[in-house]
Order: C-alpha cells, then sequence, then structure tokens
C-alpha cells in the first residue's frame, strides 16, 4: 500500500526545530513535512523524543529554536486551544479522559469548538443552546456508531477497561472534525485483537475522512504495516525519513534499535 | 433535667432541623473551596477572606462609604457582585495565571498571601469596625409553625437556608448542564486533555474565580446578616475545612451533604452530648468527626478515589 498512494500538499511542516529542558537537549535540529492524507509515523527507541515533537506540534511545548506551520500558516507562540482551534486534534500516551464523566460527555467535549453559541449561552441550558447541543449530541452519535461503542455511551469512562479507553480517547479527537490527527501510542498496552480493531479505526478514519494522521509507535509491525511514510528519531535527533520498507532497512535505524555493531 | 430533654421528640426535631439549616450555609462557604480546587486543584486558603471582602464591601455600599451616597440593598449587592467578579477574575490574572504549572503547594502559599492581602485590603477600604447587615429579613421565630406543630424555627434560618439551597441547586444544574458546566469539569479532569480539545484554560479559570467570588458574596450576606460584619467573617474558613474533609475535596455534593450532617450532628451533639463534658463542644464536635471519616474514608464520603497504577 505504502508508496503507491497520492497525496495532497504538505499541510504540516516543521523545520529545523530544537527543544531543550534546561541542559537537556530534548530535540535538535528535527524538520520534517506531513503531507495531507499520509499516515506519517514518528518511531524511534524509549526517550529519543518523540512525545516532545507531537507536543510542539499541538503547542504544549514551544520549541526554542525553528519553526513549525499547519496549513501554511506559520506559528509565533501557540497555545494547544489555539492548534486545536486550527484543526490538530490529539490522544495521549497515558489515556487521558475525563474520568468522571460518561463516554457519552467525553466525547461531547470533542464538539467544544464547533458550538458558535457565545460563552454566556453556553452558561445556560435554553432555547437555542440547547438546539445547538441536540445538533452536536447527533454528531457525537455518528463518532460512537463508528467506533462500535453504543454499549458504553453512558458507562463513566473510568470504569472502562483500558482498550475501550484508548477508542473512548480516539472518539473525543474524532469529534473535533480535525484535519490532523495525532496520536501518541495508540496501540501502547493494548491485545492483539485490540491492537487489530485500532488499527482497522486508524485506516478507516483516515480513508473516510481523509484525515492526515501523524503517530507515535512503538509496534514495529503496526507501523510498517499502517504507514505511508516514517520518521525515525534517536537521542533528539532525526536519523531516518522515507517510507517503511526504505527506513527498515535502514542500517543507522538497524543500530538504533539494536546497539551499534552487528 | 437531663432527662426530660431526651423524652422531648419535638425538642430533638427541632435541634437537628435548626442544625442542617445551619448546615446548609456551612456548604455555601464550602462549595466556595470545593469549586476551586474542583477546577484547578487549588486550595484557596483565601476564601474566607473573600466572604469578608464581600460582606464588609457590601455593608458600605449601604452605609455610603462611596460618595456619601448610600445605595439601597439590592443595588449595593449588585455593585459588590461586580466588585467580587472582576477580584476573582483579577486574583486569577495577576497571582495565578504567572505560577501556572508551578507545584501546587506553591500555588497553596500564593493563596495564604492572597488570604491576608485580601484581609488586609478589604479593612484598608472600608474600616475595621463591626457593622451591622440587615436584609430585611425579620430574625424571629416562624409562628405558623410553632403553632401548628410545636417547633421554633427562626424564620432568617429558613430563609437563608433557601437562598444557599437555591444557589447550590442553581451551581450543581450549572455544572452538570451546560457547555461550560461540561468544559469545566473536563478542566478539572485532565487541564492537557482540555486544553487538547480545543479548552481555553485561562477562560475557565476565570469563570471559576468569578463565581467563587459570587459564592463569598452570597455567603458573606448571610453570615453578615446573623453574626454581624466583622473580621472573623474571615474564619468561617476554618468552619468549611471540616466539610471538606467529610464530603471530600473535589465533589459539589459530597460538600452539600456534609454541610448538612456537620450542621445537624454539631448542635445535637451540643445539645445531647454536650452536658457531660461542661458543654461547648459544637466549636470542636466537626474536626472529631472529620478526623473519624479521614480514618476511614481519607478521600472524603463523595471524592473520587484515586487508584494509581503501580
Amino acid at each position: 500500500m505504502a508508496g503507491r498512494r497520492q497525496f495532497g500538499e504538505v499541510i504540516l511542516s516543521v523545520e529545523n526545530i530544537g527543544l531543550s529542558f534546561g541542559a537537556v537537549q530534548a530535540l535538535s535540529g528535527v524538520s520534517l513535512e506531513v503531507r495531507k492524507g499520509q499516515i506519517f509515523s514518528i518511531i524511534g527507541p524509549n526517550g529519543a523524543g518523540k512525545t516532545s515533537l507531537l507536543n510542539c506540534i499541538n503547542g504544549v511545548y514551544h520549541p526554542q529554536q525553528g519553526q513549525i506551520s499547519f496549513k501554511g500558516q506559520m506559528r509565533a507562540r501557540m497555545e494547544p486551544h489555539q492548534a486545536a482551534a486550527q484543526g490538530i486534534a490529539r490522544t495521549f500516551q497515558n489515556v487521558a479522559l475525563f474520568r468522571g464523566m460518561s463516554t457519552l460527555d467525553n466525547i461531547m467535549t470533542g464538539r467544544n469548538l464547533k458550538m458558535r453559541r457565545g460563552f454566556l449561552w453556553k452558561a445556560l441550558w435554553w432555547g437555542p443552546a440547547e438546539r445547538e447541543e441536540l445538533a452536536h449530541r447527533a454528531q457525537v452519535e455518528r463518532v460512537i456508531d463508528f467506533l462500535e461503542i453504543e454499549a458504553i455511551r453512558k458507562t463513566p469512562v473510568g470504569r472502562l477497561p483500558y482498550g475501550l479507553q484508548k477508542r473512548v480517547e480516539l472518539g473525543r479527537a474524532l469529534a473535533a472534525e480535525p484535519e490532523m490527527l495525532l496520536l501518541d501510542e495508540p496501540m501502547a498496552g493494548m491485545n492483539l485483537e485490540e491492537k487489530q480493531d485500532m488499527c482497522r479505526f486508524i485506516l478507516d478514519v483516515n480513508d473516510e475522512f481523509g484525515t492526515t494522521i501523524c503517530l507515535i509507535e512503538h509496534d514495529m509491525g503496526v507501523v510498517m504495516d499502517l504507514s505511508d511514510h516514517v520518521v525515525v528519531l534517536d537521542y533528539g535527533r532525526k536519523i531516518a525519513d522515507g517510507p517503511p520498507e526504505q527506513v527498515r532497512r535502514d542500517p543507522r535505524v538497524i543500530d538504533a534499535y539494536l546497539g551499534a555493531a552487528h | 433535667m437531663l432527662e426530660m430533654i431526651y423524652l422531648d421528640p419535638l425538642f430533638a426535631i427541632e435541634v437537628v432541623v435548626s442544625g442542617l439549616l445551619s448546615g446548609i450555609m456551612y456548604s455555601l462557604v464550602a462549595l466556595g473551596f470545593a469549586l476551586i480546587f474542583k477546577a484547578s486543584g487549588i486550595f484557596n486558603f483565601a476564601q474566607g477572606a473573600f466572604v469578608l471582602f464581600a460582606a464588609l464591601t457590601l455593608v458600605s455600599l449601604i452605609e455610603g462609604a462611596l460618595f456619601g451616597v448610600k445605595l439601597p440593598l439590592l443595588l449595593a449587592a449588585a455593585v459588590t457582585l461586580v466588585i467580587m467578579v472582576v477580584y476573582g477574575m483579577a486574583v486569577e490574572r495577576l497571582v495565578l495565571r504567572p505560577l501556572i504549572n508551578q507545584s501546587l503547594i506553591i500555588l497553596f502559599m500564593a493563596t495564604i498571601g492572597l488570604n491576608f492581602f485580601t484581609e488586609g485590603f478589604a479593612q484598608m477600604l472600608w474600616g475595621a469596625q463591626v457593622k451591622r447587615l440587615d436584609l430585611g429579613i425579620p430574625e424571629k421565630p416562624w409562628e405558623g409553625l410553632r403553632l401548628a406543630t410545636g417547633i421554633t424555627l427562626s424564620v432568617f434560618e429558613l430563609v437563608a437556608a433557601a437562598i444557599a439551597g437555591v444557589l447550590v441547586l442553581g451551581l450543581t444544574l450549572f455544572f452538570s448542564k451546560t457547555t461550560t458546566g461540561r468544559a469545566l469539569r473536563a478542566v478539572s479532569d485532565d487541564n492537557q486533555a482540555a486544553m487538547s480539545v480545543g479548552i481555553p484554560l485561562q477562560h475557565i479559570w476565570a469563570v471559576v474565580w468569578a463565581v467563587a467570588g459570587i459564592i463569598a458574596l452570597v455567603a458573606g450576606m448571610l453570615w453578615g446578616a446573623k453574626l454581624g460584619v466583622q473580621f472573623s467573617l474571615s474564619l468561617l474558613a476554618l468552619k468549611a475545612l471540616p466539610v471538606l474533609i467529610i464530603g471530600g475535596f473535589d465533589s459539589i455534593v459530597g460538600v452539600i451533604v456534609a454541610g448538612l450532617i456537620v450542621g445537624a450532628s454539631e448542635k445535637f451533639a451540643e445539645v445531647f452530648v454536650g452536658p457531660y463534658f461542661g458543654g461547648a463542644i459544637e466549636n470542636w464536635f466537626p474536626y472529631v468527626l472529620a478526623t473519624v471519616v479521614l480514618l476511614i474514608k481519607p478521600q472524603g464520603l463523595f471524592g473520587e478515589k484515586i487508584i494509581e497504577r503501580v
């Protein structure tokens, strides 16, 4: 599949970014380009800077050097909620759901940005605000259908098994109808069956909605199967960049994963 | 003497009900704490000072401290409301936002500083003498009820409890039914995730601090009318503490129920157990109760159980 698909223009461009925390250099000189409609994977050993990179993309961290532009817009200093407003949704490495809320309410928060009524309206549950809420409910139900989680709509997410929590988190990101979806280890801690489900959902999202996907994953089999393009980080630097079959054979990548000289 | 008290069930009911009524007012004070704790993980030590500030401002406006114009109660309350909302939002902007991402103990210390500042600021503006606040609610027993059932309850306490009850109900609906309320719960559950779905953290915090200011005003009005507007209003925070421990710091429902429990049990204990200890156990009884709850359910009766993956 990889390599044969055609992609649109560059949607996200990361140029030469550097990020440090005190003396620790988390990222240095990392550049990459994600094209519209791609499934783009970032891999690398533990501590390579993968999550830091994702955090820079959605504005949690602000790199000291370099620049990031999304949909051709250069950003100065962006906060996560502004990234969300531009169409970037994400999931987290350790599931970050609103534990006190039901599945439905969690996914409903994903619609937050789509709600047009102003702040005071939102503070009331009345008239236009109520009608708007109902329209969003319909959209949320479509996401729930899509992810096959009808049975747990009303369940507080804290009670769900881990695999399902990850699915709800994906649902919350999808509810925002993002142009770009950042997935931080969407399959970590899952069993084989759950992984297969998640792969299917990722492919379907990409296929049906044309959503560009940028993911971090440790399961090499999954990465090589899913991805159109792979970037490899090691010690905060990019060591490889290309289609999966090329990256797989790259001696530097093999070194990074297995240790040098073999 | 003691025997006689035990034998009168009406008197027991009267004690418990009047305890419940003041309990609602404890809930009100504790609610201000719970709200901020829930949304930001901060224990706002200054909430009691907010109550003092609100009550002093209100009473001073009524007495004509502003350009010598004596405002009527409702107008004064409206002006105070605006002042409290602005003050709450200013605190968020000037004190807490610069400390974002600092550890919670630092935020807590900042609220201790805020507490002293607010107390001093309020008294600098409006003076430190004890003032009387008259809300126009009569402080006398409700005759109708007394004649019908023989139970004596103060009209003021009933009205105060009703006002507190309406506010509590309104806040509960606000949090459970509205989009802003849901955004607020989202922020309280997970900051990062909330921001990633596009909820601007600062707006939500501003709302929370503004609402805390409003709660402080209502609490200040009711408690100020009951006890007189004076410095000791800021010590109401100490009454809220056992309520928070019993109910759970992050539970709105828990705080309401715990306020009722504290109110009813402290009165009950005072009247029926107090005589064995020489009386005046009302003030420390809630702490004993809170300690017992801490031993059995450290997260409070309704607090979220913290399960950590090890």
